[in-house]
């Protein structure tokens, strides 16, 4: 019950933010730390609870926003049905690419470059597709309506997300505690050992990458939503598998709010490097790269490990 | 369509092209096949050793043949160097760590080429780059030819490194059987690093071999990385030959698809080859089945 309470409380103190400024920077910058920290919740499933590495999150994250995105150009979709497809759209791309690597066995390394390649896939078919508007991306119409999943000011924006963040919190926690999420680190653990004691690591896996991908879509559709525009390198495009897996690594791999927290960091350290580079073009994702090494060799259990870091932990590793 | 005198120039350039590829898929297998960790930063290693062969050429006036005199060895120690005091450290021995810290080198490395030379797509002019030689009805680019053949020896020699030398038979012991290694008294830090050097100083030798015909920016490297990728899965993880044979098999693929269905889809058929292999094959068409 603890983990619901802290749950509740770190969303009511983030929830007052837009009470304290109203500055489109900080709101800016927060939005974008939360839809990080939500397409890192679902990387964190898959990978921190389920130890498989996808390099390919945006393979989810591009489909929920082209989703959206299309359907509301093309097809005069509400908005908000567009969020619910979109999501639904991520799900059944994750579980196709789940079902077919999973099915052949492929893990560790091989998981990771196949997870890769079909972002990639996905990314130049989007770059030469006349549906998702080719080069040129797609443009949502401008309709600042609540109806229409608009609004005037970044607030509700930020709200919105808080609450996709919340609930995604909510689902992780609700996993971690049952005997699903078991299973899960015990696939994480020694996948074998866990089959011999007969547990369906394929069916397990597979629902863990459809619930991953459902939450990193969500990110995509709430990313096309908020900016009115998507095309095939920010749909698809790396930079978004990178973050997905930065965030909880750095924040913490495997708990809880381990994304929330690496997101905030990774966020910060990006809007520093840029204000004190000037905004240097690949400085900032330098940094990145370096705190990527940093983290993994000198705290590999992330912010979140090394704040309860007990002592014993250290002999362990000898 | 289908007469000789396209088809011809069409597969001979293929295995031209295909032997580079075989050479950055050399270095790849190498260290998948000794260290067991696939290295994310290889792309970025040979956008770096193409800039190396770039500047040597356009600041020293080092003709990009001689300058492979001088880069591998020092993209070997390079290797080295990062695979022991970097790598390995911040791994821990852990496969999940090792592919995390590859990946963050790349970003490092590819971001740092950003921040230094800028997006700008850069190539250099040599007497000898569009001289050509006939070969029955096919042209062939000298610079092409050389870097076949080069490719070839390389080849040779790495495997003959393998076979013959004490360090080759300790590396080989390595890949094998790890502990039994070290109990015999093997090194298997310096080992890994040596394997990891190796891998490097192919990239480089693929960089200076390449750099007459092809152009660099900072993700140059990467579109041959994928391709390298797919080889070794094609080849065998680990497999000299295979990542020979695979490497020509490919580049013959990607002309002959480029001559059938143009050149935008013969991106997406590479992607698609890699899917399908590991799906399929994991092992490889020449490994055995698991």
């Amino acid at each position: 019950m603890k983990a619901y309470f802290a749950i509740f409380g770190t969303v009511a103190l983030l929830s007052l933010v837009p009470f304290v400024t109203t500055s489109n920077v900080v709101l800016n910058f927060l939005v974008m730390t939360l839809l990080i920290a939500l397409a890192g919740q679902g990387w964190n499933l898959l990978g921190g609870y389920g130890g498989q590495y996808s390099f390919g999150h945006a393979a989810f994250f591009g489909t929920g926003a082209y989703a959206t995105a299309i359907l509301q150009v093309r097809c005069d979709l509400n908005a908000w049905l567009g969020l619910v497809v979109g999501i639904a759209a991520g799900m059944l791309v994750g579980a196709a690419i789940g079902g077919m690597t999973f099915r052949s066995g492929l893990k560790g390394s091989y998981f990771s470059l196949v997870t890769l390649a079909f972002a990639e896939v996905l990314r130049i078919v989007a770059s030469v597709a006349p549906i998702t508007g080719a080069g040129v991306g797609t443009l949502i119409k401008l309709d600042l309506r609540p109806e229409a999943f608009q609004f005037q000011s970044r607030a509700p924006f930020y709200w919105i997300a808080l609450a996709f963040v919340g609930l995604s919190l909510i689902v992780v926690r609700t996993i971690e505690e049952s005997r699903f999420g078991a299973y899960l680190v015990a696939i994480r653990e020694n996948e074998d050992a866990a089959q011999a004691l007969g547990v369906n690591t394929f069916a397990l896996k597979l629902a863990a990458m459809t619930i991953s991908a459902a939450m990193t879509a969500a990110a995509g559709c709430f990313y096309a939503q908020y900016f009115l525009f998507i095309d095939a390198p920010i749909a698809y495009g790396s930079w978004i598998s990178i973050d997905a897996l930065l965030a909880p690594i750095v924040g913490g791999v495997g708990t809880l709010f381990g994304p929330l927290i690496g997101a905030l960091v990774i966020k910060t350290l990006g809007e520093a490097t840029k204000l004190l580079t000037g905004g240097a073009p690949g400085l900032d994702l330098v940094i990145y790269g370096v705190v990527l090494i940093a983290v993994v060799g000198l705290a590999p259990r992330g912010v979140a490990g090394w704040l309860r870091r007990a002592p014993q932990s250290e002999r362990s590793r000898g | 369509m289908l007469s000789p005198v396209i088809l011809i120039p069409a597969v001979l350039n293929g295995l031209m092209t295909g032997a580079i590829y075989a050479l950055v898929a050399l270095g790849l297998t190498l260290i998948y096949g000794v260290l067991h960790i696939i290295n994310f930063a290889h792309g970025a290693l040979l956008s770096a050793a193409m800039f190396a062969a770039f500047f040597a050429h356009a600041q020293l006036g080092l003709d990009p043949y001689l300058a492979a005199v001088f880069l591998t060895p020092l993209f070997f120690l390079f290797g080295y160097g990062l695979q022991r005091f970097l790598i390995g450290p911040a791994a821990h021995g852990e496969d999940r760590n090792f592919l995390l810290v590859t990946l963050g080198l790349a970003i490092v490395i590819e971001n740092a080429l950003l921040y230094a030379f800028r997006a700008d797509t850069r190539t250099i002019n040599l007497p000898y780059a569009f001289s050509t030689i006939e070969v029955g009805s096919a042209f062939l680019a000298v610079p092409r030819v050389i870097a076949f053949v080069a490719v070839v020896a390389v080849t040779a020699v790495l495997w003959a490194i393998m076979q013959w030398t004490d360090t080759g038979k300790a590396i080989r012991a390595v890949a094998k059987e790890k502990l039994g290694a070290e109990l015999s008294g093997i090194d298997v830090a310096h080992i890994y690093a040596v394997t990891f050097g190796l891998g490097t100083a192919c990239v480089a030798v693929a960089a200076c071999l390449l750099i007459p015909t092809y152009y660099v920016n900072p993700t140059a490297g990467d579109a041959f990385v994928l391709i390298a990728f797919t080889i070794v899965v094609l080849g065998g993880m680990g497999s000299i030959t295979g990542a020979l044979t695979g490497g020509l098999f490919v580049g013959l693929v990607e002309s002959l698809s480029s001559v059938f269905l143009g050149q935008s889809l013969g991106q997406i058929g590479i992607f698609v080859m890699f899917i399908v292999v590991l799906l399929l094959r994991p092992n490889g068409l020449f490994g055995e089945r698991a």
